[in-house]
């Protein structure tokens, strides 16, 4: 057992994090800080920045652009990019929908797909839940039919984040009525430009515009896009939900927001001094940290046993990732809104742009707090990551 | 890194938990209770046997040269057995002394009785008003001739009752809460001006309130510098932390899996409990509360090894945090899943639960810590 990075572990740290110091657009890192949402260009510039040094699919084989990195290396450049901080990879397509291609995919979609979503050619979006299928996804209903070299989609996704940008969707649909509700489910990609296709802003209690209605009527998709088997759709969804383990504890992101937070904790006064000098707000934000370092070593260990004995096996302490790494996100928006207190309260009503310079650094601290209630609700709520504990690793 | 161990340790690992296996179930553990100082003078020579009472002395002093790893692997195998033999104040408190201030002539006479199991020790520190402040020292130490003249009065000192050996923090120059003027000094149990007032404690061990009146030692008895000795304290009292923390995990382990073992075979309302949702998500939280645990006792482990004592001590405290916090909750909810048999004395988790509480208030709690690490700039 040793849990110190070695030599060549901590310079790679410093190669990554100088790369974001010379090549992050400061304007992004800026809005980043301040809880600010980024426009599709500024991501995109991010993404081909990254694509060009040869790390926008770092993860991925090296046959299809990975870079053979291992494990802990993986654990260091997501840490970097999140405590920088610098825009993540697009999810949906590089560790969603790219991993499904170039594992179930046949030669053609790797060739066609692959490179597009690596340079965010495509953004890309994910058609999975529905209004009748959130924790209970197996029963989805957005059905496929086919008729002739068609598939005809019929049906509604929600939740669909950045839909509004998107180019390309990985669809769950049911593609055999009559099947038991898992067995049913074929895994469909297809063009959002596609005649059929509407999408409708859901306005989130943030105010903001991230997730989506999608409405699909009488879709015509070519049936060379469906990945992999017929009917074999959940097997896929599976093995996506499960490939992303480790990310989802977003210990950079939370280490860059307890930062922010102690930096504004020594600015704002309360009864006549700077609030970090209040003892039982230093004990909070104390507490807050212990339990992020407690996270940071069980997502290393993860990570270490995943470089050591592969992803076949998960370790049954990724399963804490989840619930942890969301509640402790949680808190830091928590401990965000104590600090401005009661200039918490105006809304900006110019959004979260920047152009309103009168809001500067409040202007987006409520809105964080609210929005990140999602976190323990998506990509399967803290409930569910219980129920699989539960079931998983205790045997109940 | 790496969190694997590497093959000897796993051997280590083996040979502990195999020994544990077959000597120490819950009825045996009754038994030992009852044996005259409230532990097995058998169970101890089969430890000392096994090599593991001189794991971490170097092999120049007759030991086996463990670091802090080893330690760790021990100290959870105790806790998941429940173990009451005196390891924490034999071996990792009194041994820390001596290995990292003793002279070759203390650790002459005293490591060789460690190793072979003749001798037990116990430390001698808390005293009546100074809680969890390891500089607050009342007890005095004065100079006469060539030699120190002990008087103070110490409390629940573990082990106190059996060690042959007291090793006592008491104050050679100053005031009270000093950080400077404090010494360590080596106090056979039966010197003269030596009193001993022993109970045992909630968690089924034993510990003494000990009184010093005019007890006279040599100047050979002081451990490292007799008038400036309190980093040696911090040293040694966090490694005993560290200990406690891989201790409250192996008994945590142990909680976890009892308790998910009676949800499975307690059937009420026709089903096993354990099919009830609130009871599996309360099982998982349980889970959660350990699996963090594990994460900060594999940290303080490492931190043991910092060469920074600001660092090394913040993030044993951030670890002890952690522990007290998870140590609280498995706890709690192990006797809450088990319902009424959970309260009786018959049935073994309360024990594990009183273990795990005694562990919070031992060397600074929940609270002493948190405040601890904020006062020192947090973690990040």
């Amino acid at each position: 057992m040793d849990l110190a990075f070695t030599k060549e572990e901590q310079a790679f740290r410093e190669e990554v994090r100088s790369f974001f110091r010379d090549n992050v657009p400061p304007d992004t890192r800026r809005k980043l800080v301040e809880g600010r949402h980024l426009s599709k260009d500024e991501m995109v510039t991010w993404w081909r920045i990254l694509n060009k040094k040869g790390w926008g699919v770092s993860h991925w084989p090296k046959e299809y652009g990975g870079t053979g990195w291992t494990a802990v290396q993986h654990y260091i450049f997501n840490e970097e990019l999140q405590s920088y901080p610098a825009p993540q990879p697009l999810a949906f397509g590089v560790s969603m929908v790219g991993p499904v291609i170039y594992t179930f995919g046949n030669e053609e979609q790797k060739k066609k797909y692959l490179p597009r979503i690596a340079n965010v050619d495509d953004w890309w979006c994910q058609g999975f839940s529905e209004p009748g299928s959130g924790s209970d996804l197996a029963s989805l209903r957005t059905k496929a039919e086919r008729k002739g070299d068609k598939w005809i989609i019929n049906g509604q996704k929600t939740w669909t984040t950045l839909a509004q940008h998107a180019d390309m969707i990985f669809c769950l649909c049911r593609t055999d009525a009559n099947a038991k509700k898992q067995m049913g489910i074929s895994f469909i990609v297809f063009s959002m430009h596609s005649k059929g296709v509407t999408v409708r802003p859901i306005q989130t209690i943030d105010g903001g515009h991230e997730v989506n209605e999608v409405f699909f009527d009488n879709v015509e998709v070519p049936i060379e896009n469906l990945i992999g088997e017929e009917n074999k759709g959940w097997d896929y969804a599976k093995f996506l939900l499960g490939n992303e383990r480790t990310g989802i504890a977003r210990v950079g992101v939370s280490k860059e927001r307890l930062r922010r937070i102690r930096d504004l904790a020594g600015k704002v006064e309360s009864g006549g001094k700077p609030i970090i000098q209040d003892a039982s707000f230093r004990e909070k934000l104390a507490a807050c940290e212990i339990e992020l370092k407690a996270l940071e070593l069980t997502q290393l260990r993860v990570v270490a046993d995943e470089g050591k004995h592969g992803k076949g096996k998960p370790n049954p302490a990724s399963s804490v990732l989840k619930i942890k790494g969301s509640e402790i996100q949680q808190t830091t928006t928590e401990l965000l809104m104590e600090v401005i207190g009661p200039f918490a309260a105006p809304y900006d009503v110019h959004g979260d742009d920047g152009s309103n310079e009168a809001m500067d650094w409040t202007a987006q601290i409520a809105p964080s707090y609210f929005n990140n209630r999602k976190v323990s609700i998506y990509g399967g709520s803290n409930e569910i990551q219980r129920n699989i504990i539960a079931k998983a690793v205790l045997g109940l | 890194m790496d969190f694997d161990l590497t093959e000897e340790q796993r051997l280590l690992k083996d040979s502990i938990d195999g020994l544990l296996t077959d000597c120490y179930d819950f009825d045996s553990r009754k038994k030992y209770m009852q044996e005259k100082g409230g532990w097995s003078k058998a169970v101890w020579g089969k430890l000392a046997e096994q090599g593991l009472l001189g794991l971490p002395f170097s092999e120049a002093d007759g030991g086996f040269g463990g670091g802090g790893v080893e330690t760790m692997i021990v100290m959870e195998a105790l806790g998941k057995a429940l173990v009451l033999e005196p390891y924490l104040a034999t071996v990792v408190i009194g041994g820390g002394f001596l290995r990292h201030a003793g002279t070759d002539a203390q650790k002459a006479a005293h490591v060789p009785g460690i190793v072979d199991g003749s001798k037990t020790l116990a430390f001698a520190q808390l005293e009546k008003n100074s809680r969890y402040d390891l500089f607050d020292v009342a007890t005095t130490a004065k100079k006469k001739g060539d030699a120190y003249v002990i008087d103070g009065e110490k409390f629940v000192v573990l082990n106190g009752e059996n060690a042959d050996t007291l090793i006592v923090t008491a104050r050679t120059k100053g005031n009270r809460r000093d950080t400077t003027g404090i010494g360590v000094f080596l106090v056979p149990a039966d010197a003269k001006g030596v009193a001993r007032k022993s109970y045992p404690t909630q968690d089924g061990l034993h510990a003494a309130d000990i009184t010093f009146t005019g007890v006279e030692v040599g100047s050979d008895a002081a451990i490292g510098n007799p008038e400036d000795s309190l980093a040696l304290i911090e040293r040694v009292v966090d490694e005993a932390r560290i200990a406690l923390c891989a201790e409250a995990v192996g008994l945590m382990d142990e909680s976890l899996k009892t308790t998910v073992e009676y949800i499975k075979t307690r059937k009420q309302f026709g089903v096993a409990i354990g099919s009830f949702q609130s009871l599996q998500h309360r099982a998982s939280d349980m889970f959660v509360a350990a699996e963090q645990a594990r994460s900060m006792s594999m940290f303080a482990t490492m931190a043991g090894d910092f060469e920074d004592a600001r660092e090394r001590s913040n993030a044993i405290a951030a670890a002890k945090v952690q522990i007290g916090k998870s140590l609280k909750f498995v706890g709690q909810q192990s006797i809450q899943l088990h319902g009424g048999i959970g309260m009786t004395m018959e049935a073994k988790i309360g024990h594990y639960f009183k273990r795990l509480t005694m562990i919070e208030n031992t060397f600074g709690d929940t609270d002493y810590h948190q405040r601890r690490v904020a006062d020192a700039g947090g973690l990040i």
